[in-house]
């Protein structure tokens, strides 16, 4: 028998309430119960980063947290930050640099850029590389990933 | 790669944790920041029968003040220590090393007690509570009690912590004025565990003699432990003088090899971080 919880919790804006197995992992949660499959799912022990997500404010891991611990929380997955336009300038210097090849890694990658960003994060190769460490591109393509975001930090300053 | 079948409580105080992690009945285990437990049991590494999830004590939570020194709550995550002018203040290694430990969206959700509670042979943390002549404080329904450091990590992934206790904080005393720190580790990518890492400490002007050394490394043997002959070859000498005894006596060090490094290679790169992080004392 799987034990199950009723968890409520905020999505990219909108409320849900549904009964989660409490073995189930959060990304898990998104794509299957609530179709939100922008969230990947690369390795599932916290290695590659594809399924990072934001859950009140930070990015995580969305296969290292459970379904029924995002009890009462908000969550913004990478459907969300194109809902609401967060993020729209990082996602066009993606497709200006042809920062992503299959696409699988990218909505982990945004995810962990848009921290960065937002955090006050320079236009520094080397850091912007340590903060991205978490997330694995298995196209290799990581050069034109720290210059789309390195554009969007000189953009913004710009503006 | 899912977790098997559990239990999952999210008690409301350390009192009713302590009722569900001493029913041998439930195989109870804690959860705390959950980055190391939760891909253990994706890879049913570990098949607890019911996490006990801590994330709602608030009691164990937060950074504060202890005369000089810090106490460190253990449901601390990472990434408030790292924000932490107190903690930037008073254990400048931790801070030095915090931007090692794992990647940022593991920083955002792991805890200090959860590390040190595991005390995986290859993380930082417990490598730092040795340098820093830390404390750790563990609590059950019985009372409370205070472990050294240094007599607290025992081996793989074991530590003097009994069943049915919590790790409820970490003090760190108060650093001497001239104590000085360093801290250097080797990883394949910046985040991932490392293949060796070392963190001293000792007290002296800089560019000058130093004594009282503690020289700590993690990722080279069964868990976190002092090289206290490399230590005594170091006493009285400026660290970069003393270098070449002190890797001269890392032989007692029961080195051991894992998937990132055998053991012969861990021996050698035990001697290159100590190298380098003794001419960043």
């Amino acid at each position: 028998m799987h034990e199950t919880r009723t968890i409520s919790l905020t999505v990219n804006g909108e409320t849900s309430t549904n009964a989660v197995p409490v073995r189930q992992n959060l990304v898990d949660f998104l794509r299957n119960t609530l179709g939100l499959t922008g969230s990947h799912v690369g390795c599932e022990h916290g290695v590659c980063g594809a399924c990072t997500l934001e859950v009140n404010g930070a990015m995580v891991r969305g296969c290292l947290m459970l379904a029924v611990q995002a009890d009462g929380a908000e969550i913004t997955t990478v459907e969300g930050f194109a809902d609401s336009g967060r993020g729209a300038d990082l996602r066009q210097a993606f497709v200006d640099r042809n920062a992503l090849q299959c696409g699988y890694c990218t909505p982990g990658m945004l995810a962990s850029a848009l921290e960065y960003v937002e955090g006050g994060g320079v236009a520094d190769r080397s850091a912007i590389r340590e903060h991205l460490s978490g997330n694995y591109c298995r196209c290799t393509g990581y050069q034109s990933i720290v210059d789309a975001v390195c554009d969007v930090i000189d953009g913004r300053a710009r503006s | 790669m899912k977790a098997a079948e559990f239990k999952y409580e999210r008690p409301g105080s350390l009192a009713e944790a302590f009722a569900l992690l001493e029913d041998g009945d439930l195989d109870a285990t804690p959860l705390a920041g959950g980055q190391s437990l939760v891909p253990m049991m994706n890879f049913r590494l570990a098949q607890p029968g019911m996490l006990v999830d801590l994330s709602a004590l608030d009691e164990i939570k937060g950074i504060s003040g202890d005369g000089g020194g810090l106490r460190i709550g253990a449901m601390t995550r990472y990434v408030d220590l790292a924000a932490s002018a107190l903690v930037a203040e008073r254990a400048p290694l931790m801070a030095m090393a915090l931007p090692h430990i794992a990647h940022a969206a593991i920083r955002n959700r792991g805890t200090i007690g959860g590390s040190v509670a595991l005390a995986d042979p290859a993380a930082e943390m417990p490598a730092l509570l040795l340098a820093l002549d830390a404390e750790i404080t563990v609590q059950s329904s019985a009372g409370t009690k205070t472990h050294a450091a240094a007599d607290f990590f025992l081996g793989m992934y074991e530590t003097a912590l009994q069943s049915g206790e919590l790790v409820t904080a970490i003090t760190v005393p108060a650093p001497a004025p001239d104590r000085r720190f360093a801290f250097y580790e080797l990883a394949r990518r910046h985040g991932d565990y490392a293949m060796a890492g070392v963190a001293v400490a000792a007290s002296g002007a800089p560019g000058g003699v130093c004594s009282d050394y503690r020289v700590a490394f993690f990722s080279v043997s069964d868990r976190a432990l002092r090289a206290t002959a490399a230590e005594a070859a170091l006493d009285g000498k400026v660290p970069m003088d003393g270098a070449e005894a002190a890797i001269a006596a890392l032989g007692e060090i029961p080195f051991a090899g894992d998937l990132n490094a055998a053991t012969a290679t861990k021996q050698h790169l035990s001697g290159v971080v100590l190298k380098r992080a003794l001419e960043r004392v």
